[in-house]
């Protein structure tokens, strides 16, 4: 069967160091997939050549049987792309509000509409649902609050959120919880998967967070050197040689 | 009220206000007193303080809320003027259709340039609109003198065909701009005691113009559009990966800020028609830089304050001259005072732009919100000594 996101002998090259060697990927619809590898071994490099941040030397990437590579990233996002960065990526300067309101904009009217004279608080309906998102992310009463003012924890969960607006059909998480204390990750692994039970979502999770990758995901690929080690479910992972390997000298 | 919520509309009856009694705020000082040479309320300067408000307003919706820096959006006043003043040769002598004009072929020429500029950001979009606007005023000085008159500027002549008005008055000169009849240069003095007040319909077509473009800016930062501008300069990545194409949206806000260069270039050739290449130098499109910095990139009140704001202190300290200083520091010693003239003259009259250049320093290094923030400072200070709790996390305007 085709998944959702087919990635074939995708290569990428930075000078000399083969960052991805022939990486095959499929992720199945409605599943979460974790990708997880020792630093640097090219897993932030995967997501950018699925998102349009960079072009493949070689290889192909089809969402939904339909190519993504050459197009903008925001093209490849109104397809139905999401991503949530290693460091967070909002509008710092923004308040909380406006920063959800604008992934229900991108939402509703597309990549570019000139909407030059009402009041954007005047949208009742998006107001709402940014306002419910927010909630539902326990950031109610920060509405006014500038962005970059709030903590790194929160910052995170506002840019899933701001993901999750957009009602992605796939997800991208690049590390959701580093840096995060663990009353906070352990939240955001129930948010996850309360996603996950609400709606039809796929999610590709980075992560070396052993506890969330094991709670979250339903198949795991293991990265290393920029070639896929091997693809398996969470049990056969664990006890895999190989992936031992791999980790070998680091912490997990 | 509006579609303005209650701050809004507070700030712009408010502008309104003032602006419409600028004539009377302008002159506070008896005409025949010393201090009537801090006096603004006559009417070229009252204009100035209005059109480059305009000029301002229109600036910051692209700099100030894309943080995209143009440094040559004179050219679209100058385009602005030209045209207006072909209108006035052309047409008739009413102001309506050369400003309208004005409006569209800068908003055409700003569309052009910004399609090319806008392929870069930051330093090399800047040197790119500086490129063009340079080119501009170059063209306009030799290529196009057919169009621009060439460095006499173009005029009008009792020549010009004007086809639905006249070429020449009855006594054989040239007819004035107006509005439906309404003489811009007719001015109503209202003499009250020592006080003299001058109300110019010019001034007062200008004013109504300017609160119009204040209003209309205010819709803009409020709408979604709006946001999206200010969502540019926050954060281009997270724009593009939340499924939005920045470009068209920065271009939309280059070709508005372009219109509203064009209508204040218009409306300057509306108050006096003749049209000079030198509007168009750098030096004028540092100009509305300076102004939106000066008041409050960014802010809705602070172009319109950066815009009077070095308007009034270059009329003010370009008329100081060495008569003047030594009237003020008489009462010192001879040689004390020709010291304190001799100190203070490289400041005064020509070398005014070395105080305004002081002063963009200052405000830059200690109030990098411009004078806004000075204003909200200020408030806070009062603020706190009446209640100790004081407001926090109130985000900015
Ligand atoms: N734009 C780039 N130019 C040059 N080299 C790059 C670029 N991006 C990544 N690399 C290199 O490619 C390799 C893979 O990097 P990548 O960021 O994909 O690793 P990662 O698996 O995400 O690691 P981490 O767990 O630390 O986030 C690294 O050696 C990195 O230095
Ligand atoms: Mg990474």
């Amino acid at each position: 069967m085709m998944g959702i996101l087919e990635v074939k002998n995708v290569n990428k090259r930075f000078g000399g160091l083969q960052a991805l060697g022939d990486v095959n990927l499929s992720v199945a619809e409605n599943s979460v997939h974790a990708i997880i590898g020792p630093n640097g071994a090219g897993k932030s490099t995967l997501l950018n050549c699925l998102v349009g941040k960079l072009m493949p030397d070689t290889g192909s990437v089809l969402f939904d049987g339909q190519s993504v590579l050459g197009r903008t990233p925001h093209e490849i996002n109104q397809m139905g792309i999401s991503r949530v960065f290693q460091t967070p990526e909002i509008f710092g300067e923004l308040t909380v509000l406006e920063n959800m309101m604008i992934p229900c904009f991108a939402k509703r009217d597309g990549s570019f509409r000139m909407h030059a004279i009402g009041h954007m608080f005047d949208e009742a309906e998006l107001v709402e649902k940014a306002e419910h998102m927010l909630e539902s992310m326990n950031m109610a009463g920060k509405h006014h609050m500038h962005a970059a003012a709030m903590s790194r924890g929160d910052k995170r969960r506002l840019e899933i959120a701001m993901c999750l607006a957009q009602e992605p059909r796939l997800l991208l998480l690049d590390e959701p919880t580093a840096g995060m204390a663990r009353a906070d990750t352990n939240n955001t692994i129930d948010l996850l998967k309360q996603i996950k039970d609400e709606r039809d979502i796929t999610i590709a999770i980075i992560e070396h967070d052993m506890h969330v990758v094991f709670s979250l995901a339903e198949r795991i690929t293991v990265l290393a050197q920029g070639m896929p080690l091997v693809e398996d479910t969470p049990e056969n992972i664990k006890g895999h040689p190989k992936v031992k390997e791999a980790y070998l000298g680091e912490a997990h | 009220m509006f579609g303005l919520d209650k701050k809004d509309a507070t700030l712009l009856v408010i502008v309104a206000i003032l602006t419409l009694c600028a004539p009377f705020l302008l002159n506070p000082f008896p005409s025949e007193s010393a201090l009537a040479q801090f006096n603004a309320g006559y009417p070229d300067l009252m204009q100035r303080f209005v059109i480059f408000g305009i000029f301002a307003i229109g600036f910051n919706i692209l700099f100030g809320l894309t943080g995209y820096l143009s440094f040559g959006h004179a050219a679209f006043l100058g385009v602005g003027s030209y045209s207006a003043v072909w209108m006035f040769k052309l047409l008739s002598m009413n102001v309506i259709p050369a400003i309208i004009l004005s409006v569209v072929v800068a908003g055409l020429f700003s569309l052009l340039i910004g399609f090319i500029s806008l392929r870069r950001s930051g330093i090399y979009f800047s040197i790119l609109t500086l490129a063009f606007a340079q080119m501009s005023f170059n063209l306009a000085y030799s290529v196009l003198t057919p169009i621009t008159n060439g460095e006499t500027g173009l005029q009008l002549t009792l020549n010009d065909p004007r086809i639905l008005g006249q070429s020449a008055t009855a006594d054989g000169s040239i007819p004035v701009t107006s509005l439906f009849g309404l003489e811009m240069r007719s001015t109503y003095e209202l003499v009250m005691g020592p006080w003299a007040f001058q109300f110019n319909a010019g001034y007062y077509l200008c004013a109504v113009i300017m609160v119009l473009a204040f209003y209309m800016s205010i819709r803009i930062f409020r709408s979604p559009f709006g946001l999206m501008l200010r969502a540019i300069k926050s954060n281009q990545t997270r724009m593009s990966y939340t499924g939005l194409n920045p470009k068209p949206y920065t271009l939309a806000a280059f070709v508005i800020s372009g219109m509203y260069a064009g209508l204040a270039g218009g409306l300057m050739a509306s108050m006096d028609p003749l049209a000079g290449a030198e509007r168009m130098q750098w030096t004028a499109s540092g100009e509305v830089v300076l102004m939106t910095i000066l008041g409050g990139a960014g802010t809705l009140i602070g172009p319109v304050l950066g815009a009077g704001f070095i308007k009034y202190f270059e009329n003010i300290f370009s008329k100081i001259n060495d008569t003047v200083l030594h009237s003020w520091f008489s009462f010192m010693p001879d040689g004390l005072e020709n010291l304190v003239v001799m100190l203070v003259y490289p400041f005064i009259g020509k070398g005014w732009h070395l105080t305004l250049g002081l002063m963009f320093m200052m405000v830059v290094i200690f109030l990098p919100g411009g004078l806004v923030e000075g204003g909200q400072r200020i408030r806070r200070l009062f603020r706190r000594k009446d209640d100790t709790p004081a407001a926090k996390t109130e985000p900015a305007e």
